[in-house]
């Protein structure tokens, strides 16, 4: 049975087997290819795409599980890099290598629909799962508060349906890494 | 096996000269040519076929500059920081220029490497040139169709001006007569006063930035070719172990799976290794039928390695006498019998991982005898160099495309990926992508070596540093012809014989600090055999001795009763007079082992005024010496590698409870009189020094029964958000010519912590990672 579903906004149906990652679907059957694989596991982030609107780990992911949801991936998050995040990622030259980048930008908006005008502390709660590997985090936290004092920057991105079902929760897993005691 | 010695100097200095030639489409080609036989033959003749034009700039009738980027894009800042260089000089305005990425051609663009902060010393007068002799030909084209002389005219932002009459002429309108003008001297075209840079010393924001942030496919990992199959390949869990047998049959009955097949491979750890190949539809599929795939390995000889093991040989080589000395000077064990105050310390340092965050891939397709390449590889000449030998190819009957690279740090200076790429793709005849798990990235990495360093060191009366005994316990083997132990030599010429090869990135220079600074001076060294892959990791050897030589800098301030910046401060200025008062060499990005201290160009050696000038500076600038309540500290560590001289303060908060917290990072740097793109150096900076922060913290690689026990980021863990701290930048300049940046700031950022939390706890760190120590307190 194929799933169906919607991406950034349009028809999606994926004839797949049920326990496929949304990941593997986002890029390989869908051609959308922004969206990252760094673990497998829900370690890192990089696969972060929002399922209504709230972020979630799209390598762990059954396909199956989001049968007729709504899910926005990094190249559906503006028409045309126009997000406050994207914008602010761009003005403050976050990325090194950027391969994480797509991962923290749908983090850090979805943090923003949230909470529009985030402390420190909840930039840090919200981003905590989503490793850079080249650390961009101070400029991170700096292009967050950037967004947050743009217009439009609590706005759902470009083909979710706005607030309804969001859970209202971060869903960043991946444990802290304070591992040092 | 390694892709051979790779040449990372633009070679644009002499015997060359270019050549304008018209494009398709119209516009200007400007091309530079080199005489690879060394000046036999007439340059002025039309070049041969191997004489291929080195190509880097075009510039279109309507005014658009496309400026060619040749070296890999890791995360490094090359994609911008070298057409910024060409860009400057050649006088346009950067919102006209258009980065194209190269693909490889040595030929055309000389070393095409990301490895060893390299890219800045040996290509900032290189790309200048390149980019001022564009210039003056359209100088020159100008001056030619107003009838004025050059000297009239005048260039700013991509229009040529006759002040004196008034006129002007945009570059675009010029590309046809300039294509008929003599080519200028690459040597002799004048550059411009550094006070003149419009582009160069800017914020120049990275060029791919809102591809990005867009979602645009350019990794390696993005790479899709029409009828292309996907790839798994496991391999055999200890090093260059082989196949046995396998349950071929039963996997290539699975969903999706076209292929699977056993690859014998070879015993060279940098090479191709036996394993099984899986080739599906999707990798998804691939990566299912690899979970029922069962293999019998025939495991080898390095089976029954550990890292527990490794140590216990590691303490029995160091109540023995050295194998080797590496330098001498004065008489270290007499001045240590003598001394006021003695203090003996082992410092080690583990494995660690590379883990990039897009992991190892490539893409291949075999047709006809040709094998295009698709790969994120940080040498990609050397990568096709080994295809070449392993598949039994002509290098010319290989093409490989750069892409952009999801992190380096050293990881992709090998090319295992892409020969095993390569071989699959040849099996099956149509595109392959092959693709590792993280768990392959992490079990199959060439770790930073671990090392031991046991050492001794004494004050006098007076708190002077007087006394200085290494003996560095490594990995490498002794060359057969003297392989019998012998007693270690005296004479200074050793540091130019050390006899030992090391493992790759596990050697030492002869001259490494604080060689030459202390009267009585002794490094010697013993090494294992080891069966585990080693290789350059983010400022190879300084990552792990900066830690152990800056530290025991620590204790042996603290023995004297001084203040450790103090202490370090009158330390440089103690100074052997020496034919190359050095520290390492930069080490060539393929090599191992380094080589010991060739004559150094001006500027690029350990420079204790450089060194001192930046402590100063970090001193100032962290406000060192003030007042903190007990449980928080600051350290201080300086390092000198890759040609640049870093110092770095940190302070830290350990709790009672034993967990610490990095609180601010500063840093001061000399990378020489320009920093030529400031937002990405503070990148680069800001990025090396979580990157030591993160090792230091809670990364270890260990090996049991000859295979590694971490897997995925759970047990091998990267710094995240909250344990990231501000980190601030300052940069010393200085007259020397400017050297790179993606290293040398990683160094002094472990010390620095361990010496924080020293400060903070009297808990004295000499082994790594944190996460192992009891820092409890009060």
């Amino acid at each position: 049975m194929p799933v169906t579903f919607k991406v950034n906004g349009k028809p999606a149906t994926a004839d797949v087997p049920p326990d496929m990652p949304l990941l593997w679907v986002l890029r390989d059957v869908l051609d959308l290819k922004g969206t990252k694989f760094g673990c497998g596991v829900a370690q890192c982030g990089a696969c972060t795409v929002h399922l209504k609107g709230a972020p979630i780990r799209s390598c762990v992911t059954p396909v199956a599980a989001v049968q007729g949801a709504e899910i926005t991936t990094i190249e559906g998050l503006s028409a045309d890099g126009s997000h406050p995040v994207q914008r602010a990622w761009e003005a403050l030259d976050v990325p090194q290598c950027g391969y994480c980048q797509a991962g923290q930008l749908m983090a850090a908006a979805a943090l923003l629909a949230k909470t529009p005008k985030p402390t420190d502390a909840d930039i840090d709660a919200a981003m905590n799962g989503n490793i850079c590997r080249c650390a961009t985090y101070l400029r991170i936290r700096q292009a967050i508060h950037a967004a947050a004092a743009m217009p439009g920057a609590a706005a759902t991105p470009a083909g979710t349906s706005g607030k309804s079902g969001t859970s209202g929760k971060s869903r960043t897993s991946g444990k802290s890494g304070d591992s040092n005691s | 096996m390694k892709g051979g010695p790779v040449d990372t100097t633009l070679r644009l200095d002499r015997r060359q000269f270019l050549r304008v030639t018209a494009v398709a489409g119209g516009g200007m080609l400007l091309a530079s040519y080199l005489d690879a036989f060394g000046g036999v033959g007439a340059l002025a003749a039309e070049p041969a076929a191997e004489f291929a034009p080195n190509a880097f700039v075009r510039i279109a009738p309507d005014g658009v500059v496309t400026i060619i980027a040749k070296n890999p894009e890791i995360g490094q800042g090359i994609k911008t920081m070298l057409p910024m260089l060409i860009a400057d000089e050649l006088d346009v305005e950067w919102k006209n220029v258009r980065v194209e990425q190269a693909p490889l051609d040595t030929t055309k663009f000389q070393a095409q490497v990301a490895g060893g902060s390299t890219a800045t010393p040996t290509n900032w007068l290189p790309m200048r040139r390149v980019g001022a002799a564009a210039r003056a030909m359209l100088v020159t084209a100008a001056a030619q169709m107003w009838n004025v002389p050059e000297s009239a005219c005048s260039t700013a932002a991509g229009v040529v001006h006759h002040r004196a009459s008034g006129r002007s002429v945009p570059y675009g309108d010029l590309v046809t007569k300039a294509a008929s003008v003599p080519v200028p001297d690459l040597d002799k075209v004048p550059l411009k006063d550094p006070k003149a840079f419009t582009i160069i010393g800017t914020r120049v924001p990275g060029v791919d930035n809102h591809a990005i942030v867009t979602g645009v496919p350019m990794f390696g990992i993005d790479m899709t070719l029409p009828g292309m199959l996907y790839a798994v390949y496991e391999k055999c869990p200890v090093f260059a172990g082989k196949v046995a047998s396998a349950n071929l049959a039963e996997v290539k009955a699975l969903p999706g799976v076209r292929h699977a097949f056993v690859v014998e491979g070879g015993t060279a750890l940098q090479g191709l290794l036996g394993g099984v190949a899986i080739v599906a539809d999707s990798w998804w599929y691939a990566r299912k039928a690899r979970q029922s795939l069962k293999v019998t390995w025939n495991e080898g000889a390095t089976a029954e390695q550990s890292s527990a093991g490794l140590a216990a040989k590691a303490a029995e080589l160091s109540k023995g006498p050295p194998q080797r000395s590496l330098h001498r000077d004065g008489d270290a064990e007499a001045a240590l019998k003598g001394a006021t105050k003695v203090v003996r310390a082992e410092y080690f340092y583990p494995f660690i991982a590379h883990a990039p965050m897009e992991p190892q891939n490539c893409t291949a397709h075999f047709k006809d005898g040709k094998l295009e390449i698709w790969a994120p590889s940080q040498t990609p000449a050397g990568g096709r160099q080994m295809v070449a030998r392993t598949l039994s190819l002509q290098e010319t009957d290989i093409t490989i495309h750069l892409t952009r690279i999801g992190g380096g740090f050293g990881r992709r200076l090998n090319n295992d990926y892409m020969v095993e790429a390569a071989w699959i793709a040849k099996e099956v005849g149509v595109p392959v992508k092959l693709l590792w798990t993280r768990e392959d990235d992490i079990r199959h990495d060439f770790y930073r070596p671990a090392g031991w360093h046991y050492l001794a060191g004494a004050v006098d009366a007076g708190g002077k540093l007087v006394a200085w005994q290494n003996h560095f316990v490594s990995f490498g083997e002794l060359p057969p012809e003297t392989a019998q132990a012998a007693p270690p030599a005296q004479s200074a010429q050793s540091a130019q014989t050390p006899g030992v090869r090391f493992a790759p990135s596990a050697g030492i220079n002869a001259n490494e600090f604080p060689a030459h600074f202390i009267p009585n001076f002794a490094l010697d060294t013993s090494v294992m055999a080891l069966g585990v892959p080693t290789g350059a990791l983010r400022a190879p050897g300084s990552n792990g001795i900066a830690f152990a030589t800056q530290s025991f800098i620590d204790e042996l301030a603290h023995a004297a009763g001084k203040d450790p910046l103090l202490f370090r401060l009158e330390l440089l200025t103690y100074h052997k007079p020496h034919a190359a008062p050095a520290g390492p060499a930069p080490a060539a990005p393929t090599e191992g082992a380094r080589a010991p201290l060739g004559p150094q160009p001006p500027g690029q050696v350990f420079d204790a005024d450089r060194m001192r000038g930046v402590l100063q500076m970090v001193a100032e600038k962290s406000g060192w010496g003030k007042k903190l309540p007990r449980g928080t500290g600051m350290g201080v560590a300086f390092h000198y590698s890759h040609r640049g001289h870093f110092a770095e303060v940190v302070q830290a908060t350990v709790s009672r409870a034993g967990v610490v917290r990095v609180d601010k990072v500063w840093v001061a740097g000399d990378i020489g009189s320009q920093v030529i793109n400031p937002s990405n150096a503070e990148n680069q900076v800001q990025g090396s020094v979580l990157d030591g922060i993160a090792e230091a913290l809670a990364q270890e690689i260990t090996i049991e029964r000859g295979r590694t026990v971490q897997s995925n980021f759970h047990d091998f863990p990267l710094l995240r958000m909250k344990q990231a701290p501000p980190v601030e930048v300052h940069f010393r300049k200085t007259e020397f010519a400017p050297t790179g940046l993606g290293e040398p700031a990683l160094p002094p950022a472990v010390p620095a912590l361990c010496g924080a939390i020293f400060a903070a706890t009297d808990k004295r760190v000499r082994s790594l990672p944190l996460s192992k120590h009891d820092l409890r307190w009060g």
